[in-house]
């Protein structure tokens, strides 16, 4: 059997393709093994071309142009082939740019043009990191894929169906962001680092002395260059010859009084304090983001208190049956403590079906009712639903009108 | 080569008789080097490789050249090294012209001439392509140069040691060769420069090469291709034979037993070394990660390592739609390419191809597959389990 390990050159990654190097003979850096064992191999997945854009490199980056230390940099395959020459594994680069953009950067750009708080996390590991991925794997001839998430999955021979879990290590938990997944993905993903903590995996690195063993941590999206998604979004724009709209509108409370003027709807974000340019006794907050109107809605707190929210193109990774209404903790941001809610799911008619993804015509949304008011709920996060452990499903938050 | 990194280490320029016995190895290999292509020992020039003898000859010429506006012609198939010397020049005001090539890969001498201006002052024209192997009519665009005097370069870098290079019977006025393509080492290669050619060196330095190219000598390199250049020589004709034969089994083995496959390229006018094929449905680059785990190596035309791919600009030039460049690979014979090997590859490569076509969605649909059929996750899950 032959495992593809999806390398980023960070330090989880790594580790999960030494543990299962380690694991598994046959790992000298020729790919034909005789032998039955397992074959590990590792694939650096190219997504986004870091020398476009140049305007964004600025500080960060080397005399060639390159962006550094940020995901799909050069420095990042460099450290992934390193790793693997040390491990003994062969190693390739694939290019996933084109499905990337398509899949990934168009809709995180459509949906901050909406006026949505989008992560392109989530639809970056299902649509690209694991659909392309497994495709990817099954055509150089491996069976499986491995990744560093931390996540867990399992089979549950009673149902017949594969659950996914929150890694043992909450704090580093990206369970979150896997909630899309189908069960032939989940059906042939493994996860080395569901069972250790984060502190233990730095400690695997360090103790097989792997290359990137003390390489910090990337915390940005890997295509946007440090938390800056609106100058992504200008660049990006230049680059496609399409003009920003950035007109300033109006800072309206909720019941529609004009409180201020703002510099163009894109700098902002639902549960947002700075920068409303308004003086006032209380804090306001953004509440959302009126496009349509061009205006950028604002209120106290208490206005940032919601307890219902609706979540469409849900996902289910545990069956359910339209109507059904089950008690879950749900997540609306990934750093977000999950609390606890009523989920009712709800089948919806569906445009098209996703040929690839054998997505049936019926898709799916859920509505949600907190049992406490929740802070900053934003369209074009995930609400991921959880049972205990167990991610249930998810899917996305829809803008603002659609929920009252 | 060995004697020269441990034994002799003399540098080739210096006075004394470390240096005299390493200057002797040198030049024995200028020699040879001439010989292959029957220039005159003082017409080749030593250089670190392919890359820099197209940089060499196409800045270098133009450079040299007195005129206040300058104009080049050139190929859009060309290696990447004269193409971005070329397009450098651009960028200080020289204009280029890169012609097109047919659907075979080859230039027409006709639009040579016609591209030629007044102010042109190189022409440019690979004598082989090294994706497809197509051989580009050198000796008719010869005559064209030498009719209106302007200074023709070739890059041969593919060509060498698989067909006859005569420059002074092709009217070249430069060449540019490298010893790794003629089973030599990397690192090293050499360029020739007729007599009386004019050219501005690359790098400025000491007088090494004729004042042409300063830098101590790679002896040991240099050495090495003196001797792949000696063996070429010696083994041309019987490899052209043995290994076009052995292309061309391959060929026609695969187009047998593989459904949807053509050859990119010229098949009459082309090295004997080279098979460039598309499979349709499949991508290139799967294809390659998968033969190379089967055991088998081959490549597309795109430089993977610089961490950005772009598709085969020779196969858009030859007007190949992405689609068909994608999924198009490259197979490279040489002189120690066996009945086996073509053997083992005739009998991996279907097996691959029929794997990744049963995997794609495109393909499938092409044979009537819908969406219920295709890939459901339940059956999958089942087919899995079972298999545990």
């Amino acid at each position: 059997m032959t495992i593809a390990v999806a390398m980023s050159g960070g330090v989880d990654s790594s580790t999960a393709a030494a543990i299962l190097a380690e694991n598994n003979s046959g790992g000298a850096s020729t790919p034909c093994d005789a032998s039955g064992d397992a074959r590990v191999v590792g694939l650096t997945m190219q997504l986004w071309n870091q020398r476009r854009l140049p305007h964004l490199q600025g500080l960060a980056a080397d005399s060639a142009g390159h962006a550094r230390g940020r995901c799909c940099s050069l420095d990042d395959v460099y450290d992934a082939r390193r790793v693997a020459s040390f491990l003994g594994i062969p190693y390739y680069v694939v290019n996933f740019e084109e499905q990337f953009e398509q899949d990934v950067v168009r809709p995180f750009v459509d949906a901050y043009l909406g006026g949505a708080t989008p992560i392109p996390c989530s639809r970056c590991n299902t649509e690209v990191k694991f659909a392309r991925f497994v495709e990817t794997a099954l055509e150089i001839g491996a069976e499986r894929i491995a990744t560093g998430h931390y996540a867990r999955v399992s089979f549950d021979e009673a149902t017949g169906r594969y659950r996914l879990f929150a890694a043992l290590d909450r704090a580093k938990d990206q369970s979150y962001f896997l909630f899309g997944l189908t069960q032939d993905q989940l059906a042939r993903s493994l996860f080395p680092l569901g069972e250790l903590t984060k502190d233990e995996v730095r400690s695997i690195a360090r103790r097989k002395k792997l290359p990137v063993a003390e390489k910090p941590e990337s915390q940005e999206i890997c295509f946007v260059p440090a938390g800056s998604y609106r100058d992504f979004i200008r660049e990006y724009f230049a680059e496609q010859g399409i003009k920003l709209d950035d007109a300033p509108g109006e800072v309206v409370t909720t019941d529609g009084r004009v409180l201020a003027e703002h510099r163009g709807i894109f700098n902002y974000t639902v549960g947002q304090r700075k920068g409303l340019g308004v003086a006032k006794g209380e804090p306001l907050y953004v509440i959302a983001l009126d496009r349509t109107q061009n205006r950028v809605v604002v209120g106290g707190n208490d206005e940032l208190l919601r307890r219902r929210c609706l979540v469409r193109e849900v996902n289910w990774i545990r069956p359910v049956e339209d109507g059904e209404e089950f008690g879950a903790s749900v997540k609306i941001r990934n750093k977000h403590v999950a609390a606890p809610a009523r989920v009712k799911a709800v089948a919806v008619k569906s445009e098209a079906a996703d040929l690839r993804r054998s997505a049936p015509a019926t898709g799916w949304v859920a509505e949600v009712e907190f049992v406490e008011p929740q802070r900053a709920i934003t369209p074009g996060q995930a609400a991921v639903f959880y049972d205990g452990d167990e991610v249930v499903g998810g899917g996305w938050i829809v803008p603002e009108g659609a929920h009252q | 080569m060995r004697p020269y990194f441990l034994e002799e280490y003399g540098n080739a320029s210096s006075v004394h008789a470390f240096g005299q016995r390493a200057r002797a190895a040198v030049e024995e290999a200028r020699a040879e080097v001439a010989r292959l292509i029957n220039a005159d020992p003082a017409e080749i020039v030593f250089t670190s490789g392919g890359t820099e003898g197209d940089n060499t000859a196409v800045l270098g010429v133009v450079e040299a050249a007195e005129a206040s506006k300058k104009h080049i012609v050139t190929t859009a198939i060309e290696h990447p090294a004269v193409l971005y010397a070329a397009r450098s020049l651009e960028e200080r005001g020289v204009r280029v012209t890169y012609l097109d090539v047919d659907s075979g890969g080859v230039v027409d001498p006709q639009e040579i001439a016609g591209a030629i201006q007044p102010d042109t002052v190189l022409v440019s024209v690979m004598h082989a392509n090294n994706e497809v192997g197509t051989l580009q009519p050198i000796r008719e665009i010869g005559r064209v140069a030498r009719e209106r005097g302007i200074a023709f370069h070739t890059d041969a870098v593919q060509a060498m040691g698989k067909v006859e290079i005569d420059v002074r019977e092709l009217g070249v006025d430069l060449l540019t060769m490298s010893a790794h393509k003629i089973c030599g080492p990397k690192g090293v290669g050499a360029l020739y420069i007729r007599k009386g050619t004019r050219l501005r060196p690359l790098l400025h330095g000491g007088h090494h090469e004729r004042d042409r190219r300063p830098g101590t000598e790679n002896v040991p390199g240099i050495v090495g291709l003196g001797a792949a250049a000696r063996l070429a020589q010696q083994h041309l004709a019987e490899d052209a034979a043995r290994v076009g034969a052995l292309r061309d089994r391959l060929e026609s083995g695969l187009v047998k037993a593989v459904p949807l496959v053509h050859v990119n390229g010229d098949r009459a006018h082309r090295l004997p070394t080279t098979a460039n094929l598309r499979f349709a449905h499949v991508d290139g680059e799967a294809l390659v990660i998968a033969l190379d785990l089967a055991g088998l190596a081959c490549s597309t035309g795109a430089a993977c390592s610089s961490g950005s791919l772009e598709p085969s600009h020779v196969l858009a030039a030859m007007g190949l739609p992405r689609e068909q460049a994608r999924s198009s690979v490259r197979f490279s014979l040489g002189r120690s390419t066996t009945d086996a090997d073509i053997e083992f590859a005739l009998e991996v490569i279907p097996r691959v191809i029929e794997r990744l076509r049963a995997i794609s969605p495109r393909y499938q649909s092409q044979k009537g597959f819908t969406a219920e059929n295709a890939g459901n996750a339940e059956k999958t899950a089942e087919v899995y389990r079972r298999a545990r």
